[in-house]
């Protein structure tokens, strides 16, 4: 066994590191981590930025094959990349673009969906949101009724999705549409892509409990979809979603983003002094850290370990490894900060925007925001029992 | 051992629960979150009229003259509900401190005018330190002939922006024994010299920071003896804290109940997933959260009430609560899926409030070394 | 609402303290729930059985008509004490629960030859209702009662019996109707002397090398159809009473706040390297916390004392004081041994150990705690199911 990075792999490493050190110097000066600092009218323009910028550098989409734009850069480089984009909070890296349909399309487009919207997505000139949620199919997904009907060689979509992030400005969707009504789960589900300029959608945003507008509804209104935009068969979209199961999926950028967190914190107690003591002095606080970064330092383990499953192909270990990676890093990031506005005190109740606000407010904004880290994506409950019937063999229950 | 509450005190809440479903529904309650005054005059005068601000102002004063537990079942049914106002602000931080120990000349001209609904107060205690103990206390006010001239800052001043009226801990001697140095004064709000700022929270409860530039206030508004002010504070923060944790059981009640009902409602995979254990586990947790909490704070509570020797009990509820509603608010979140993370599901009503009321009066860290210390730890 | 103890309860709980302090050999300690492991610890505890009888307070929280002072209160505060300055003697099982069942279910006859010798504590019974297929899931249980004239033949295997090396008596569960549906349909609640002929009994040794229980093997044991309490089939019902008197788990909550109050004086004294534990922010705030855990249980646990002496049967809020305690007393015991360091690790017989104070076997004896008389996930489940309405899976 061996943990070091090959030579090749810390040269690369360092470039990234180099690269994003510079460029995060160019973030406005409100700028804020996570999902409102890509999509927010500060954290948009820098997010297209740095795209650019990436795409610029042919780093946008390294793990596709070149005549798309990539390098096939194995799963270990792709891990390297999101640790450290992940460390730098940066954006750039169209989650929903680069980071789902992209390798969608290339598991399961045809040539001609591909040659259509690879090359925007690599060169950051076309964004993505994902239109797969609906009010009464979140973990229970199958269930969706959006519905599709066929016109001649259209497909007309109306229905309601939801958590639609990023939405607002994106351009493209992927979504799910029920083409079989006779069946009510997986097997009648259609993948479609459409032009968000369409007639007949309209997005609408949620508003999280701190104020953001990242997520939203999107509303689907006789949408005229021609069949081209299918991916895979009809009523065969359901399997199309399971492509996912390739995609890196390690949570290591979540982990990297905590051990960031985890420095201000330290940085922010070894220069404040709160109820005349100092805060690195305290015993406790002391102890807090610690574990936090002991958390830190197995999360990485963890998520260097899916990688290495995911790049072995020991596809169910990596299923149920990546299930735990994903339940620890987001209850993780809820436990950090939490820890950050504890230690903070009153000063924890500070949102952003206050002249007396520490560190920007972030961590009284990430208090409210990291419980929606347990629940996209797969809930906590959800992912525990993937882990319990993929991963022990345990017994589903019907 | 009697662990019911009095068939007056079971009324008094009903009355509190009605009253304030009807006129504060959540509707109402986000629209004085986002007003800038952050409470409803209307809603002010009505709780007036039910007595509620005076209700433990003695009676000569034209208060009710009634004790702790009943203040305890007002702020459970005010935690429950949300109500944004400077009522704890007023009734629980402002007017104690008078209470015990204001001049009778004081008493005779304010307590009235707080019972009727006509005058808003608050405490402005802590300071940019953000502790509550007598060595966090800077601002100073030093005696100038017949007055008092403050000077420095208060932060994390509940609705100050509200007060007509605040009782400004200071401090008035150096040297020695910090809680030997303390007076409090009344100061009245629009006093030359005074710069009020709220600013954003977590809560959205007006917290302030108070700038006090050569305040001059007279010798009549001492409450207490000079030096001598730190004993009320103490007083005061005991009723405050029954306050805060009967606001917080009561929020976490509200909590359980609807994420039961959710839990009932919401169907997944063919069957509500209330049914999963994986939830029903989450949700009996929650269960005992919230009666572990309510016990602890009856029984605090009930202490402080008799006059009791009570600080390592109410400690040992303020670190048992503080925690409690921390887990209740993230797993009501959990168990309503991602409708909980937004703003207009009221989850986020009372996650936030758990948030805020965290640090308020002493986070677990400090409360836990009260309790340590009682230990003779 | 009034928190405190009357007069005479308090009057009481110092009696009981006295009596503990004239009747118990200096530094004798039972394990949990008065547990004892040699012959002469046994007839130390038998004795302290024989006196509690004395005095009448063995049972006294019986309803008066049957010789008890209808005082739950009391019984806890009993409870408590004894089982604080951990002080064999109570009778869980015959005082406790079979009594209980025979005062509902159990005919005249039944009551007249049992219930006096239970109060004298003339009597050892054990409980046979778990085994190897039946733990959580009781109703399960395969040991077989077959009638035979005017017996019943009974074949099977009870596991985690306590006290079944000591047995004069059993209140066994046996399955009557295997056919029965639902499963608890089928159960009958049957009375067994332990002379019988056919019955074996295999201590079984825990982690803290004590025999706390045995395995039971039954082997054509004839039983009087005269020993059955209640209905046949409807046994189920009777072993609820049975296990509805005593709610308030108060056990192994007073043992976990002696241990919490021994770590407390543990950290006062200097150790052998010099250092005071609680001088160490870190040590206080996890001692405070445990401090802060064990009131809330104690209170939990007096609460359902509380509602039974108004006459409430407390489903819900016996669940809830039972996880509570349970889960205290073990974190306790986990706590407090890794304070200890690596002191911590010491069994009470190393010369190494703190006499005063000994967390590794305190830890150890939490293990059980989760699972004994109710899992803690069973706990949930009732708490759930009936405390909170939710919908069966």
């Amino acid at each position: 066994m061996d943990f070091k990075l090959t030579p090749q792999q810390e040269a690369l490493k360092k470039e990234f590191e180099d690269f994003f050190e510079a460029e995060m110097k160019n973030a406005p000066e409100d700028w804020v981590w996570g999902l409102e600092g890509l999509f927010n009218d500060v954290g948009w323009p820098f997010n297209v930025y740095m795209a650019r910028k990436l795409a610029e550098k042919g780093w946008l989409v390294r793990p596709w094959p070149e005549e798309y734009g990539g390098c096939n850069a194995p799963m270990m480089e792709q891990l390297i990349f999101s640790d450290v984009i992940g460390y730098f909070c940066a954006p750039g890296v169209d989650p929903l673009g680069v980071g789902m349909i992209g390798p969608t399309l290339l598991a399961a487009g045809t040539e001609e969906q591909k040659r259509e919207h690879l090359p925007p997505i690599a060169k950051a000139e076309r964004f993505w949101c994902q239109g797969w949620s609906e009010p009464n199919a979140g973990s229970d997904l199958a269930s969706l009724t959006t519905r599709a009907v066929k016109d001649g060689d259209d497909w007309i979509i109306n229905g309601q999705k939801c958590w639609n992030t990023g939405a607002h400005r994106a351009d493209w969707c992927f979504t799910l549409a029920r083409t079989n009504p006779e069946e009510k789960r997986g097997k009648g589900l259609t993948f479609f892509i459409l032009d968000m300029k369409t007639p007949g959608v309209s997005v609408v945003p949620i508003v999280g409990m701190d104020g953001s507008t990242h997520f939203n509804e999107i509303y689907f209104d006789d949408v005229r979809v021609p069949s081209r935009n299918i991916i895979g068969e009809v009523n065969g979209g359901w399997v199309i979603t399971q492509t996912t199961m390739n995609f890196e999926r390690s949570s290591v950028g979540v982990i990297s983003g905590v051990l960031r967190a985890l420095n201000e914190l330290v940085q922010y107690c070894k220069e404040t002094t709160l109820k005349g003591k100092p805060l690195i002095e305290d015993p406790h606080i002391r102890h807090r850290l610690a574990q936090l970064a002991i958390d830190i330092e197995v999360g990485h383990a963890m998520s260097y370990r899916c990688g290495w499953l995911q790049e072995k192909g020991d596809i169910m270990a990596a299923a149920a490894a990546s299930c735990g990676a994903k339940v620890y890093s987001t209850e993780l990031w809820q436990r950090t900060a939490f820890t950050g506005i504890e230690i903070m005190g009153l000063y924890g109740t500070v949102a952003k925007g206050s002249k007396r606000a520490v560190l920007k407010g972030q961590f009284e904004n990430l208090a409210q925001i990291t419980p929606g880290y347990k629940l996209g994506g797969g809930t906590s409950e959800v992912m525990r029992s993937i882990i319990a019937w993929v991963g022990l063999g345990l017994p589903r229950i019907k | 051992m009697d662990l019911d509450f009095t068939e007056e005190q079971d009324m008094l809440r009903n009355s509190a629960r009605d009253f304030l479903s009807t006129e504060c529904d959540k509707a109402t309650v986000r629209e004085i979150e986002e007003g800038e005054d952050g409470y409803s005059p209307e809603i002010w005068r009505k709780t007036a009229e039910l007595g509620w601000q005076g209700l433990m102002i003695p009676e000569e004063y034209d208060g009710m003259g009634m004790g702790l537990m009943d203040l305890l079942v007002v702020f459970e049914e005010i935690g429950r509900n949300i109500l944004p106002s400077p009522f704890l602000a007023t009734v629980a931080l402002g007017a104690p401190p008078i209470v015990e120990a204001g001049p009778e000349e004081m008493k005779k001209d304010i307590l009235p005018k707080i019972a009727a609904g006509e005058a808003i107060l608050t405490l402005a205690l802590t300071e940019p330190s953000a502790g509550y103990s007598p060595d966090c206390i800077e601002l100073k006010a030093e005696a100038k002939g017949d007055n008092f001239v403050l000077n420095g800052t208060k932060l994390f001043v509940e609705y100050a922006s509200a007060a007509d009226h605040m009782v400004v801990v200071a401090r008035t001697k150096s040297g020695g024994d910090p809680a030997d140095c303390i007076t409090l004064f009344l100061v009245d709000s629009n006093s030359q010299g005074i710069k009020i700022e709220p600013f954003a929270t977590t809560g959205t409860d007006k917290q302030c920071e108070v700038v006090f530039d050569n305040v001059s206030v007279p010798k009549s508004a001492v409450i207490g003896q000079v030096d001598k002010g730190w004993p009320i504070v103490e007083k005061t923060l005991k009723i405050a804290t029954v306050a805060k944790l009967a606001e917080m059981c009561g929020g976490m009640q509200a909590v359980l109940d609807m994420s039961v009902a959710y839990a009932k409602e919401r169907v997944q995979y063919g069957r509500p997933i209330g049914s999963y254990q994986a939830i029903q586990h989450m949700l009996a947790d929650m269960f005992i959260r919230v009666f572990t909490s309510k016990n602890i704070l009856y029984e605090a509570a009930w202490m402080a009430a008799e006059g009791m020797d009570c600080d390592a009990k109410l400690s040992t509820a303020k670190a048992w609560c503080n925690e409690a509603y921390k887990k209740v608010a993230e797993d009501g979140v959990q168990v309503h899926g991602a409708i909980g993370t937004t703003r207009d599901h009221d989850m986020g009503l009372y996650y936030r409030r758990a948030m805020a009321a965290f640090p308020t009066f002493g986070d677990t860290g400090d409360h836990r070394e009260v309790v340590a210390q009682s230990l003779g730890l | 609402m009034d928190f405190s103890f009357k007069p005479e309860q308090e009057a009481y709980r110092q009696e009981i303290r006295d009596f503990i302090k004239k009747e118990l050999p200096p530094g004798f300690e039972a394990g949990v729930g008065g547990h004892v492991e040699s012959d002469e610890e046994w007839k130390i505890a038998r004795s302290m059985t024989k006196k509690l009888a004395q005095k009448g307070w063995l049972n006294i929280a019986w309803p008066k008509e049957y010789g008890g002072q209808n005082n739950h209160m009391f019984s806890v505060i009993l409870n408590e004490e004894m089982n604080y300055w951990c002080a064999p003697g109570l009778d869980f099982g015959g005082v406790g629960m079979l009594a209980p069942a025979l005062m509902a279910h159990g005919n005249e006859e039944q009551k007249k030859e049992h219930l006096a010798k239970i109060a004298a504590g003339d009597v050892v019974w054990c409980q046979g209702w778990s085994e190897p297929e039946a733990g959580s899931d009781l109703p399960n249980l395969k040991t077989r009662a077959v009638e035979d004239g005017d017996d019943y033949v009974i074949n099977g295997q009870k596991v985690w019996t306590s006290l079944a090396h000591h047995a004069d008596w059993c209140f066994l569960l046996v399955k009557t109707d295997p056919e029965a549906q639902p499963k608890h349909r089928g159960i009958t609640f049957i009375l067994v002397d332990f002379k019988t002929p056919g019955i074996t009994v295999s201590p079984l040794v825990t982690m803290s090398k004590e025999r706390s229980f045995s395995e039971v093997f039954y082997d054509n044991v004839r039983v009087p159809k005269k020993n059955v309490v209640g209905q046949v089939n409807g046994g189920f019902k009777v072993a609820m009473t049975a296990a509805g008197f005593e709610r308030s788990g108060i056990y192994r909550i007073a043992l976990a706040l002696r241990n919490v109050d021994r770590l407390i004086e543990w950290a006062k004294r200097p150790q052998p390297d010099g250092t005071v534990p609680a001088k160490d922010p870190v040590v206080r705030q996890k001692l405070a916390d445990l401090y802060i855990r064990g009131r809330i249980a104690r209170l939990l646990a007096y609460r359902v004392a509380w509602l039974q002496t108004q006459g409430a049967e407390p489903e819900w809020e016996a669940s809830i004081a039972r996880v509570f305690g349970s889960e205290f007393q073990q974190y306790a015991g986990h706590t407090g041994a890794s304070l200890q360091g690596m002191y911590g690790m010491l069994m009470r017989d190393s010369k190494w150990a703190d006499p005063e104070c000994n967390m590794a076997l305190q830890s150890i004896l939490g293990i059980g705690a989760t699972i004994a008389a109710g899992t803690s996930e069973v706990q949930r489940n009732a708490i759930a199911l009936r405390g909170l309405g939710l919908p069966r899976g």
